[in-house]
């Protein structure tokens, strides 16, 4: 192509970058202020002066105590083994619901779509309490299962796995069936290969929202042994307030780490899956 | 016609019958009291416009959709009950509907091994794994290669469908069908995806692949041109009723119906009304009888003649030139309608605007009823008289 007025365009772009440039710093400067305090000594962070890179560095003891006043490597274990049973729970319950609303044809299907829908509607934290009940009669508070089971089933997964199999074309379902493939088959091998991008996606939300919670850790779960990285984290703040600044930011940078590499290695797809969502 | 040899793998004997199908969605009744009887290694094509409930007639044989009513016998037995992949039949969908996460090659083995590795085999990652599997394998292999060598696409085994051309692809759906050598073909409009020039390779191709196979085909489309080319026979429907079943010439030449004399045959049918006819002035020809109330006849049965007193007279409006022969739209007077008149470039020319009678041969002309139904004793006494 050819610009018809290339300065203009030039100009154009400039200002596009500049916003860019401008949102992303915006968004990155907690994160950045983080990782400078955890680099500080105690006295400096409450210096009234800023410096982005400390005087003083102080990083290596703030990291270490990080890693030793609290058992960082646990939460980290923990927050894993979490994530990955509630997002296996997740699929096994999300993938054959989409399949059933996407592409059989059932009686009461569009009933039951709606129900999905207004559970995507309820904040999880309107259900904190009846499930707090539930676990409390299974007796099943403060073990690992209180952490995992309320979040097994995802009305988000159900809805955005919903719309991407719909996309997928009908005759390429009855090829299938010609073929002599039975349903479960269908999804594992058509369905589920077909929508990698998509599931990638669905797993990016489902771990960084349960990665991160506290909110459901905090009432679920005393033990030290099985809490997450973000109610860990807590442990910090509990003991002195304000004096522990630093070893604080340096278990949030430790915390945040894994979650960052893990999106940079899967952005491509994400952003492939989100992409295909907009399309439609 | 008739029963084939089967020179390729052996296919059991398929004659299909389907008996007063009906089906609806919802308030929709898309096939009304369908019963049809398809031979053994026939080639049936079904054709009607779009929405007349073919495709869906062909999805109640292959069992992926079930009837509301009537019964889809194989060979005398009933299949009602019986899901798709027990039917014995392969169908080869419009849009391909190749896998696209596949290469070509696990594209054609998928509906082998689907069939020949048991449940536990099929098992993700366990599956390769257990013994017996090798064996199976091989087999699945020289066989997928053999079928896509008879397509010509052996060496295009290693590619993705997305990286293929519109006129392969076809092809590899063609390859999965046929792979697994079922008793029946079923053909879901496969061409109409494809250009002009390739749509005529590509009906050839079928042609032949039909007589290698020697089974039953049974060929949906909206293109009658397809209908006539291609098949043994050719089953009419509009509207989710079946018009006509016969042989190509059969229909063209004998259609029972308006309906049919209509979609079949291109240029059109020419149709003019008793009404149009009496009002121009020309006279009836002999044996119309009181019920006809259309006279209709094909482009090649009129001849240009001078214009006259007791004959249709009109203008020529345009002059459609194909080389082999040339078609005259004659314009009616009182916007009676268009004839259209097939000439043989070696005729007199006519130019658009000159004013011309038509010449029918009153052999050719087919009379029909108010309903559209054919009137053939009338059309005997006007031969006889």
């Amino acid at each position: 192509m050819i610009a018809r007025f290339p300065g203009r365009r030039f100009a154009g772009r400039v200002a596009r970058h500049a916003i860019l440039i401008l949102t992303a710093a915006f968004a990155l400067l907690p994160f950045v202020w983080m990782v400078s305090l955890s680099l500080k000594p105690p006295e400096e962070i409450f210096q009234a002066d800023f410096h982005l890179w400390p005087t003083a560095f102080h990083g290596v003891e703030n990291y270490r105590v990080a890693l030793t006043a609290a058992p960082m490597f646990r939460f980290l274990l923990n927050g894993l083994l979490v994530c990955t049973a509630i997002f296996a729970l997740q699929l096994l319950v999300c993938i054959p619901c989409a399949y059933a609303l996407a592409k059989l044809r059932f009686r009461g299907r569009d009933t039951l779509f709606s129900a999905v829908l207004v559970g995507l509607l309820l904040p999880p934290q309107a259900l904190a309490i009846p499930h707090f009940v539930m676990l409390n009669v299974f007796g099943l508070l403060d073990t690992y299962a209180a952490l995992i089971l309320p979040w097994a089933i995802s009305t988000f997964g159900i809805f955005l796995l919903r719309q991407f199999f719909r996309s997928i074309p009908d005759e390429i379902i009855r090829a299938a069936r010609l073929d002599g493939l039975g349903e479960f088959e269908i999804i594992w091998r058509i369905m589920i290969p077909m929508t990698a991008p998509a599931l990638t996606a669905f797993g990016i939300f489902s771990v960084v929202a349960h990665w991160n919670d506290l909110f459901w850790p905090l009432i679920a779960v005393r033990r030290e042994e099985i809490s997450t990285p973000a109610l860990g984290i807590l442990l910090f703040r509990d003991d002195e307030a304000g004096q522990f600044f630093g070893p604080l930011m340096a278990g949030a940078v430790i915390i945040v780490a894994p979650l960052l590499v893990a999106f940079l290695i899967a952005q491509r797809r994400f952003i492939d899956g989100l992409a295909v969502t907009t399309m439609r | 016609m008739g029963v084939r040899s089967r020179p390729y793998g052996l296919a059991a004997m398929a004659e299909i019958e389907l008996r007063h199908i009906e089906k609806s969605y919802g308030e929709t009744a898309v096939v009304k009291g369908v019963s049809l009887s398809i031979r053994d290694g026939e080639f049936l094509t079904l054709v009607g416009p779009s929405g007349c409930g073919k495709s869906t007639l062909l999805r109640i044989i292959a069992g992926l959709e079930e009837q509301d009513d009537g019964e889809v016998m194989v060979d005398g037995r009933c299949v009602n009950d019986k899901r798709p992949k027990e039917r014995d039949v392969a169908m080869v969908f419009q849009s391909y509907a190749l896998y696209p996460h596949l290469n070509v090659f696990d594209n054609l083995a998928l509906p082998l091994r689907t069939r020949r590795l048991s449940f536990a085999q099929r098992l993700p990652f366990v599956g390769r794994a257990l013994p017996g599997r090798g064996g199976i394998e091989k087999t699945i292999r020289a066989e997928v290669e053999q079928a896509a060598s008879m397509l010509d696409i052996a060496h295009l085994l290693h590619r993705k469908p997305g990286q293929l051309s519109g006129g392969q692809r076809q092809r590899v759906a063609l390859g999965r069908a046929m792979v697994r050598h079922p008793a029946v073909f079923l053909m879901d409009e496969p061409l109409s995806n494809l250009d002009a020039k390739l749509r005529v390779q590509m009906r050839a191709e079928i042609i032949a692949l039909h007589r290698r196979l020697g089974v039953t085909f049974v060929y949906v489309t909206h293109d009658q041109a397809e209908a006539m080319t291609m098949s043994d026979r050719v089953a009419v429907m509009t509207a989710g009723e079946l018009l006509q079943v016969g042989q190509p010439e059969q229909l063209y030449r004998d259609p029972q119906d308006l309906r049919v004399a209509e979609m079949i045959g291109s240029p059109k049918i020419n149709v003019v009304s008793c009404d149009h006819w009496i009002s121009l002035g020309a006279s009836l020809p002999p044996g119309v009888d009181g019920n006809t109330t259309h006279l209709a006849f094909r482009p090649e049965a009129v001849g240009i003649a001078a214009p006259g007193d007791r004959r249709l007279n009109g203008v020529v409006a345009s002059v459609e030139n194909l080389g082999a022969d040339i078609f005259l739209n004659v314009a009616l007077a009182d916007g009676c309608g268009t004839v259209v008149v097939r000439t043989h470039p070696d005729g007199s020319r006519s130019e658009p605007g000159r004013p011309v009678g038509l010449q029918i041969d009153p052999a050719c002309l087919l009379q029909f009823d108010s309903a559209g139904m054919r009137q053939r004793q009338a059309e005997q006494v006007g031969a006889a008289g």
